[in-house]
């Protein structure tokens, strides 16, 4: 599904990514792990165009995306959802739902995915004519990844959905990425928190200060010492 | 219990058409009713309406796209020297209007363009400083652009520029019309309403259009735009390009209107005076807009005429010049409502609703 070969990202002189090979397979839930300024978030944002890459190459489903201008990445099936979730905050939460299909117009379908967004998180539901900047943090992730899935990816990107969000809010965005998953829509999962992270995701890569340093399956990772005493704090 | 004719009025959409037709009536009749109080009546009038027209053109960039463009009346001053150009013996070109305002427009569209290409990465403060030099850019050169070679006739101005005429029938000058005998300011107060409410017309379609949407996705925030497909480039280009388009064809009326203009009608003062409008009246609200441009407009003049008199009531003389003493009322009026209603004096019922649960 997605074929990561060298890529590099580089701010000014100082190199944020140092050439990373990874990959991530159709339906795959696969985590990124590693401390703060490891470069996960900007191997997110690479691979998503928000940010030019130094070098290396994307694919996604045979496509070779490192080129492709930002806007035309959610048109090849990938889905970012933000770190620090980047909703539209003067819009009420209807209008960032319906924001995230921008690029699609067949009305019919929008109308059954806003439903099917509706029944992952009944909250916003609850909210549909709030301001987006007026809810909290965990509405907003909601949203967040509500609006990634009306424009109907494959490929679902996830930055850091934990951040800053209650105990209890972090266990029903991670049930809804589950759900999500189980729908058949691959997930990328970007995390701090190392353990949500490896519970979640078949997969994992481990990366410290730009590269990858470790991989295998989570349930794996989970018991190993190494990961263990440097990520899971024991 | 409510008043009737209250209650009327809040029924909106049973009443709509008959407070469409006598709101039309009223701007139709209003020339005619203000020439009872002099043709300088009619005159800002006609200012009032050309202000609402670039208003609207602002608001396109700053109200939906949230690109804060300080420069804006640059592009006016780029379509009333089209005009001017095209259609005085300056240059011994008297081409007609109808080829000189579409002209015009894309010049200043062109223009638009040029400005928004290198400062598609700017926004906020450092955008409102380019824009500000951009504008003053236009100035500078329409001041100098008359030697080696004279083409903007310099610092003097261009003068004797042609009226807008079709065929026979010119908008200066008097038309007798059945029993009435219209002149010059009350027939451009009829093309500038019929243009103006092409404008509103069209600002309302791009306001819940696909366009529309993108530029408020933009305004919000332009990573997440980008993220959810929008070609965040292009559109701020089509705002930019849009908004300079409507200050284009504004600037030729207002040359064919004067029929002289020079650089000092396009300096720093009334860009900021097309965007304290839009702020004033609520920005990216239509109707907000209109009220804006027209408040400030008007009142300057209205003071004008007020102040002398009411002096002379007071105090038996007058003690402080009119014309000092207007900038003061007119700066306090500002300052006041932006105390008191800090998202404009008609703002959109989103915003109203965003300050109202902000403050809750």
């Amino acid at each position: 599904m997605l074929e990561v070969t060298g890529l590099r990202v580089a701010y000014g002189g100082i190199q944020a990514v140092k050439s990373i090979t990874f990959h991530v397979r159709e339906g795959e839930r696969v985590a990124l792990i590693g401390a703060n300024g490891a470069g996960k978030t900007s191997t997110l944002k690479a691979i998503a165009r928000v940010l030019d890459a130094a070098g290396g190459d994307v694919h996604c489903a045979g496509q070779d995306i490192t080129c492709l201008p930002p806007h035309e990445v959610l048109g090849s099936g990938i889905a970012l959802v933000p770190e620090g979730r980047g909703v539209f905050p003067r819009l009420n939460v209807l209008g960032n739902l319906l924001m995230g299909a921008y690029i699609r117009n067949d009305k019919a379908a929008i109308a059954a995915d806003l439903e099917q967004v509706y029944g992952h998180f009944p909250r916003l539901k609850e909210r549909e004519k709030q301001l987006a900047g007026t809810l909290s943090g965990g509405e907003q992730q909601m949203l967040a990844i509500g609006r990634a899935l009306m424009g109907r990816p494959r490929l679902l990107l996830l930055d850091e959905p934990s951040m800053g969000l209650a105990p209890l809010m972090v266990q029903k965005i991670f049930e809804v990425i589950r759900t999500v998953a189980s729908q058949g829509i691959t997930i990328l999962l970007v995390e701090q928190n190392a353990r949500l992270a490896l519970e979640v995701s078949q997969r994992a890569y481990v990366m410290e200060s730009g590269r990858i340093i470790h991989t295998g399956p989570a349930h794996e990772l989970l018991v190993d010492p190494r990961v263990r005493a440097a990520y899971l704090g024991e | 219990m409510k008043h009737p004719f209250l209650h009327a009025l809040l029924r909106l959409p049973r009443h709509s058409g008959v407070l469409a037709v006598s709101g039309s009536l009223l701007l139709l009749a209003l020339p005619i009713v203000a020439m009872w109080g002099g043709q300088a009546w009619v005159r800002i009038l006609d200012f009032a309406i050309l202000y609402v027209f670039l208003a609207l053109g602002l608001n396109i960039v700053v109200g939906f796209a949230g690109l804060l463009d300080l420069g804006y009346i640059a592009f006016y001053a780029v379509g009333a020297y089209t005009y001017a150009l095209l259609a005085s013996p300056h240059l011994g070109l008297h081409l007609p209007f109808w080829v000189i305002l579409p002209c015009g427009a894309m010049l200043a569209c062109l223009f638009g363009v040029l400005l928004g290409a290198p400062t598609l990465r700017l926004r906020g403060d450092y955008l409102a400083i380019v824009t500000l030099g951009f504008g003053e850019i236009i100035r500078i050169f329409l001041n100098n652009l008359n030697a080696p070679l004279n083409i903007t006739n310099g610092a003097q101005g261009i003068n004797l520029i042609d009226p807008i005429a079709i065929g026979a029938f010119k908008l200066s000058g008097r038309t007798d019309i059945w029993v009435y005998s219209l002149n010059g300011p009350q027939k451009y107060y009829y093309l500038l309403l019929l243009l103006c409410t092409g404008v509103v017309v069209i600002n309302f379609r791009l306001q819940h259009s696909r366009i529309g949407r993108a530029w408020q996705a933009i305004r919000e925030d332009e990573i997440a735009a980008r993220a959810v497909g929008i070609n965040t480039r292009n559109m701020k280009l089509l705002a930019f390009a849009m908004g300079a388009s409507f200050g284009g064809v504004a600037g030729g009326v207002y040359s064919a209107m004067q029929g002289f203009i020079s650089p000092e009608s396009f300096a720093l003062n009334e860009s900021i005076m097309v965007l304290a409008m839009v702020v004033l009246g609520g920005m990216g609200h239509i109707p907000g807009v209109i009220l804006g441009a027209v408040l400030l407009a008007v009142l300057p003049e209205a003071l004008r005429f007020g102040v002398v008199p009411v002096q002379q009531v007071l105090f038996g003389k007058v003690l402080v010049d009119p014309e000092s003493l207007r900038m003061l009322i007119f700066g306090l009026a500002l300052v006041l409502v932006m105390r008191f209603r800090p998202a404009g004096l008609w703002p959109s019922p989103e915003r109203q609703r965003e300050l109202a649960e902000a403050k809750s």
